[in-house]
């Protein structure tokens, strides 16, 4: 690795880019254009991996899970047998609802009172929260009512008012606010889409230009030109972040609740897969326009499974399993669990750890391949 | 193959799918020689030069260059040659400063010793008023002067240039071929390509291509004597296009063109030009007697890559 070799090569892409007042807006511009946008945008969400704790262990607990099952916005997943176990699912991302039923649920019904059943909603994603919450309500009141019904029937007496009291409680992002479940969205997307299409377009230019042959045959090594090509990629990906950021903070007033640092880490991991992409991508196409039909065999899907538009939970099995291949999958969890949650390496070095596993593949086989192909 | 040899290529062959664009050419190259490749469009010759930059694959064959395998060695050999290619290889939104400085970097210049080769090629290659324009609003011809200065700025031992005067004025024209055998002069060994056969009498030996094969080789002199070309003559007319018509399909005329403002026609041999001579006469064409020239580089040309 000659280091001048590779500056000589960054240096001039940093001038190419800054050159050109039109793409250094488009690419400044576009995120923050796209924070708003999709601010906009709401999502509707069913089959709601739960956490369940359930203290009372009765067939009235047993028919109240079953109201929840049967409103399909629930799906009982995880049993649990402390708070702590509620508290954990949830945290690290595997359910997204909790309920927990008192031991004297059962008793209390029958005694004619109100018995308190909590309900709690990671609230990360603001919409499909707000819709957890009141579906839970509505499985209040009409469990108690249909108590009621049958108390009626037995006796042939009026009896008072009982009911479940489904104490729903919001976590996390506890205003419910959609700007601030679309904020790392946009950062994980925007992240995925503008550097795989700089990266791919760096490349396939130089090939069209006519270029990239006399790079060929400069004493410049594949390794130099992909290390100076990328630098001011990553640059670019730093300074949208950055501004994506400073947008959440001081202009929807969204906090960041977990580390920068370990953030801005995994960006740098992310790096491998979207760059990688691009560059694997210009070693198949030949022109720009071929490219960028190309790569949306990869940015559309990508987007679709990863549960930036459809929660992965709530998709079929064999999708769901395409998802867990989808690089922003782990990356969309990273971001909304570092600054939503504010979780950090503990819960989320398993999904770190894929996305790095996933993205140096993508990376090591796209220089290999660019390699072979620099004719 | 010797220290004097710069160039070794032993059939070499290019195929694109069952196309083959070079079939098994062999020749070599001496050092410090300008060795001049000739061929109609699509002939192959860009192909060839691509595979001993490296730039390509060959599907057989080997070459050697310096000796260093081009194969085998690929790293050696880039950093002792220059490449100009036949394209345009600027980048548009890049200065002619920038452009050098990038050349200079990736050659491992820095400091003093890049500004001073940067300067001295600037001025040769008549830049040095346009070092701040960006390469996207340079003439045609200023462009190729860029790229050559691009290719020559690290001093390599071997350039090919392929077709560098392409799209340049007769003037500066005339201003490469200085440098070009300037260089040679200093030892530089040089492979070119042009379709401009006036430049190829400044080759010290030329090489002809036609179809992927090498169809004829030499230096100009003793290509001009090849006996495929038979005897060339030379016709003065007031009126040469009304001869050609007239002379063209002649049995006897092996093939016409119009030179500078004469008539050249080749024929099979000497004995051709009295009835050459007589067919003038007969249709009462305004035309001198025929007589026997040496042939030029475009009678060469056409003699050899026309098929008979
Ligand atoms: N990548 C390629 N794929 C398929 N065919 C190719 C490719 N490159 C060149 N060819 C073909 O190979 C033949 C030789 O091309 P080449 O560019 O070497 O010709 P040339 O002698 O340089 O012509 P010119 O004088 O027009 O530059 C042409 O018929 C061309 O179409
Ligand atoms: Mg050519």
């Amino acid at each position: 690795m000659n280091w001048r070799r590779a500056w000589t090569i960054a240096l001039k892409e940093y001038t190419q880019f800054f050159r050109d007042r039109r793409t250094v807006a488009a690419t400044m511009l576009m995120p923050l254009i796209q924070v708003v946008l999709y601010g906009y945008l709401s999502s509707d969400v069913r089959y709601q991996p739960t956490v369940v704790w359930d203290l009372s262990q009765s067939a009235e607990s047993r028919q109240l899970l079953e109201a929840f099952t049967n409103s399909q916005y629930f799906s009982m997943k995880y049993r649990a047998t402390s708070m702590g176990g509620v508290v954990r699912r949830i945290a690290d991302g595997a359910a997204l609802a909790g309920i927990v039923i008192p031991p004297n649920y059962a008793t209390l019904l029958h005694q004619g009172k109100t018995p308190q059943v909590m309900v709690a909603v990671d609230a990360s994603d603001a919409t499909a929260a707000r819709t957890s919450l009141s579906v839970a309500q509505a499985i209040g009141s009409s469990v108690s009512a249909n108590i009621e019904r049958k108390a009626i029937a037995a006796r042939g007496i009026p009896i008072p008012h009982v009911g479940v009291d489904i104490r729903a409680r919001a976590w996390y992002n506890t205003a419910l606010r959609q700007e601030v479940f679309i904020v790392p969205g946009v950062l994980a997307l925007v992240m995925q889409f503008t550097m795989t299409f700089l990266s791919m377009s760096t490349i396939v230019r130089e090939r069209e230009l006519g270029t990239l042959e006399q790079l060929v045959v400069s004493p410049i090594r594949s390794s130099e030109l992909m290390l100076g090509k990328m630098l001011p990629l990553m640059t670019i990906g730093y300074i949208n972040v950055t501004a994506i950021l400073l947008m959440a903070i001081f202009w929807f007033g969204v906090p960041i609740a977990g580390s920068v640092i370990l953030l801005y880490f995994t960006v740098l991991v992310f790096f491998f897969t979207t760059l990688g992409m691009g560059i694997l991508v210009s070693t198949i196409a030949k022109t720009y326009i071929q490219a960028t039909q190309l790569i949306q065999f990869f940015l559309m899907p990508s987007m679709l499974l990863s549960g930036f538009i459809f929660p992965v939970d709530a998709m079929p099995v064999a999708l769901r399993a395409l998802s867990y291949l989808v690089p922003l999958t782990y990356f969309l969890t990273i971001v909304r669990g570092i600054i939503i949650k504010g979780i950090g390496i503990d819960y989320l070095w398993p999904q770190i750890a894929l996305l790095a596993a996933l993205g140096l593949g993508v990376f090591v086989f796209a220089v290999t391949r660019f390699q072979k192909r620099i004719d | 193959m010797n220290a004097t040899t710069s160039v070794h290529v032993e059939k070499l062959t290019k195929r694109f799918g069952a196309f083959v664009a070079v079939d098994a050419i062999s020749f070599d190259i001496a050092a410090g020689e300008i060795w001049g490749f000739l061929g109609p469009n699509g002939s192959g010759k860009s192909t060839t030069i691509r595979m001993l930059c490296g730039v390509l694959e060959p599907t057989s064959g080997t070459a050697d260059i310096l000796g260093f395998n081009v194969a085998r060695n690929p790293e050696a050999v880039k950093l002792r040659i220059g490449y100009m290619s036949q394209g345009s290889t600027l980048w548009a939104d890049l200065t002619v400063q920038e452009h050098l400085r990038f050349y200079a970097g990736l050659y491992g210049m820095s400091g003093r010793e890049r500004e001073e080769r940067i300067s001295s090629w600037v001025q040769r290659v008549g830049l040095s008023e346009r070092r701040e324009q960006l390469a996207g609003t340079l003439p045609g011809g200023y462009r190729k002067r860029l790229a050559l200065a691009c290719t020559l700025l690290h001093a390599p031992q071997m350039i090919f240039l392929d077709e560098p005067t392409a799209g340049v004025d007769p003037v500066s024209r005339r201003e490469f071929w200085d440098i070009i055998v300037g260089l040679a002069d200093e030892g530089t060994t040089v492979m070119v390509t042009t379709h401009y056969l006036d430049e190829a009498e400044h080759c010290n030996r030329l090489a002809m291509i036609y179809n992927g094969t090498i169809v004829a080789s030499g230096t100009p002199e003793e290509l001009k004597h090849l006996p495929q070309i038979g005897t060339m003559v030379e016709v003065l007319s007031s009126d040469t296009v009304g001869v050609l018509d007239a002379v063209e399909h002649l049995p006897f005329v092996r093939g016409a063109g119009l030179y500078g403002s004469s008539l050249h026609v080749a024929l099979a041999d000497t004995s051709d030009i009295e009835r050459l001579n007589a067919a003038l006469a007969e249709h009462d064409l305004p035309a001198e007697a025929a007589r026997p020239v040496l042939p030029s580089l475009e009678d060469v040309f056409s003699a050899v890559v026309q098929p008979q």
